[in-house]
């Protein structure tokens, strides 16, 4: 008793403050994190799931077993195509875009803005639903776009050369707004006098580009790259409603292989060793990260 | 002598914008449209952009027959509630970060840094689990329990929370006040601007997201709205007009709160990307 009157009369009001937030932290957070450690080294499956007695230690088996699922390996390729190609084509698409909103003197930049933000904030289940039809190989605006110009129409969703490419185009249109965003605040934030000071020398469009916004944005852009890359290694509602991975699992990302061997096959210590794979990758990105930076993920 | 470069510069760039505006805002205009088509429109060759002959049919068929008034209720319940705890476990917590001192804090703080690499979906598989045992599966309690306290939200209020001035805090404790009382008569108040944006956030993340509930929720009595449209454009593809309707009847509710709040939206976006 008198241990817990001292230790109570130690906590100073801040203590009891973030008491509440550290328990559920503690609580849902952090030993999840161990939990994930430890289930995959086991066998939890459905079994342990109802008794936790059937649970057996396997040491790494899980992980040299996923090292020998051809399924891993096309899942961990498919997620790199679409992180590498995927978050590249957004970012460019979202500096052209605040480009674009930080010349000076255009009108209506709010309403600009607004509209191609609207993406971003849209339930991304409910716009994957829309692009179905968008991309749709008889009736999808795409394909008529495409006949317009002169192109034969692709069978997007249908077609594993063309599933993925048709994802990461659905992907940009859903993120590039919130990129935009950031780089507009940093390219707000480049002293005009810099540009004034590279017209003055005779620098042209492309060199004040190169010289001017291009280091004036670099650590925004860097900061961004690395968040972009890190959260499209994350896909996981495209594929499960735009193509249920298919076809020819052309589009199983390490996530939709996880959720499909957790939650499907009940192989929740397998699907732990992926969720793991899957960490020490965004770990290693953001080993990346220049020094000094915080970022709230 | 630059007038006519920056005229013509102007005039692309405007049309630039003007083209990417509408492809952006494209599919969402056109789910709307569709959303009001009757049946033999929306499934018509070659697509069309407008409705001919306007109805609320495919609105009618959805609360009707597929309890799409259930869904909405469900997802407005769990945005809710997810948003109040996320207020009360992550400003309080943010505040204390930021105004109070207590022992360890300065380490607690470093250690919370540390931990923004773990990705949510790391923990996923234990903490379905953990619920399990709870007994919180398939329960709104089991859906928001993620958004309960989160590192990005206490990062945010204490950041904000760091400008409050300390001389306005001691005079109230010179008069007096209890920790308590200067928390709800005066931090809060001022905290007014975060709490909105903090607020908004976590209530557009806890409606739009998808693996989380798909996992907790089996009975489909308990579905958010992307969870139930993700189900109805599986079984009812074919009716385009129906799903269009319940794609509306999701994104719609979002994107009205994000023009209603969107200088709130805009601060959080920035604040969470920007140096800490």
């Amino acid at each position: 008793m008198t241990a817990i009157r001292s230790v109570l009369r130690d906590l100073a009001p801040g203590h009891v403050f973030v008491l509440p937030a550290m328990l559920v932290l503690a609580v849902f957070f952090l030993v999840p994190v161990f939990g994930a450690l430890a289930m995959s080294f086991t066998d939890f499956d459905i079994y342990a799931m109802a008794d936790l007695k059937n649970l057996r230690f396997i040491g790494l088996d899980n992980y040299i077993n996923l090292l020998h699922t051809p399924l891993f390996w096309k899942a961990f390729g498919n997620t790199c195509y679409f992180a590498l190609v995927g978050a590249p084509l957004s970012i460019m698409v979202s500096l052209g875009m605040a480009m674009a909103l930080n010349v000076p003197g255009i009108g209506l930049k709010p309403l600009f803005r607004t509209a191609l933000f609207a993406p971003y904030v849209a339930t991304l289940v409910a716009a994957a639903v829309i692009w179905r039809y968008m991309l749709d190989s008889q009736y999808g605006w795409l394909n008529q776009f495409l006949i317009v110009i002169g192109i034969r129409p692709i069978d997007w969703l249908g077609n594993p050369h063309f599933s993925m490419p048709a994802i990461i185009l659905f992907s940009v249109w859903k993120n590039f707004g919130y990129n935009m965003l950031i780089l507009l605040a940093a390219l707000q934030r480049i002293p005009d006098d810099l540009y004034e000071a590279a017209r003055v020398d005779g620098a042209g469009p492309w060199e004040r580009f190169i010289h001017v916004t291009l280091p004036g944005v670099a650590p925004s852009l860097w900061m961004v790259a690395l968040l972009t890359v890190a959260g499209y290694f994350q896909l996981f509602a495209e594929p499960y409603v735009m193509t249920q991975g298919g076809p020819a699992q052309s589009t199983v990302s390490l996530l939709y292989f996880m959720y499909q061997d957790g939650f499907k096959w009940w192989n929740l210590g397998h699907a732990s060793a992926t969720a793991f794979i899957l960490f020490a990758v965004l770990m290693g990105l953001s080993f990346l990260r220049p020094k000094g930076e915080e970022v709230f993920a | 002598m630059t007038m006519p470069r920056l005229t013509v510069e102007k005039v692309l760039v405007t049309t630039l914008l003007v083209i990417a505006s509408l492809a952006a805002s494209f599919p969402l205009l056109w789910m709307v449209s569709m959303s009001f088509m009757p049946e033999a429109e929306a499934n018509a060759f070659p697509a069309r952009l407008f409705p001919h002959e306007p109805t609320l049919a495919n609105y009618a068929e959805l609360f009707a027959h597929q309890r799409m008034g259930r869904f909405l209720i469900n997802s407005l319940l769990v945005s809710s509630l997810a948003t109040c705890l996320s207020l009360i476990f992550n400003v309080t917590a943010g505040y204390a970060f930021a105004k109070l001192a207590f022992r360890g804090r300065q380490k607690l703080f470093q250690f919370l840094l540390a931990l923004v690499v773990i990705p949510g979906q790391l923990i996923m598989l234990p903490l379905f689990f953990q619920l399990k045992m709870l007994g919180l599966l398939n329960s709104y309690g089991g859906v928001v329990v993620p958004f309960m306290a989160s590192l990005f939200g206490i990062f945010l209020v204490r950041q904000y929370a760091l400008s409050l001035p300390d001389e306005m805090l001691q005079a109230a404790r010179v008069d007096g006040a209890s920790e308590w009382q200067i928390f709800r008569r005066i931090v809060l108040p001022n905290l007014s601007p975060i709490i909105v944006t903090l607020g908004v956030f976590t209530f557009l993340m806890a409606w739009n997201d998808f693996l989380w509930p798909l996992i907790v929720l089996s009975d489909d009595h308990n579905y958010t709205l992307p969870l139930a449209i993700a189900s109805l454009s599986q079984e009812h593809i074919q009716d385009s007009g129906m799903v269009m309707a319940c794609a509306t009847v999701t994104i719609a509710p979002v994107i009205l709160l994000f023009l209603a709040l969107q200088r709130h939206y805009v601060r959080g976006l920035l604040a969470g990307s920007v140096k800490g």
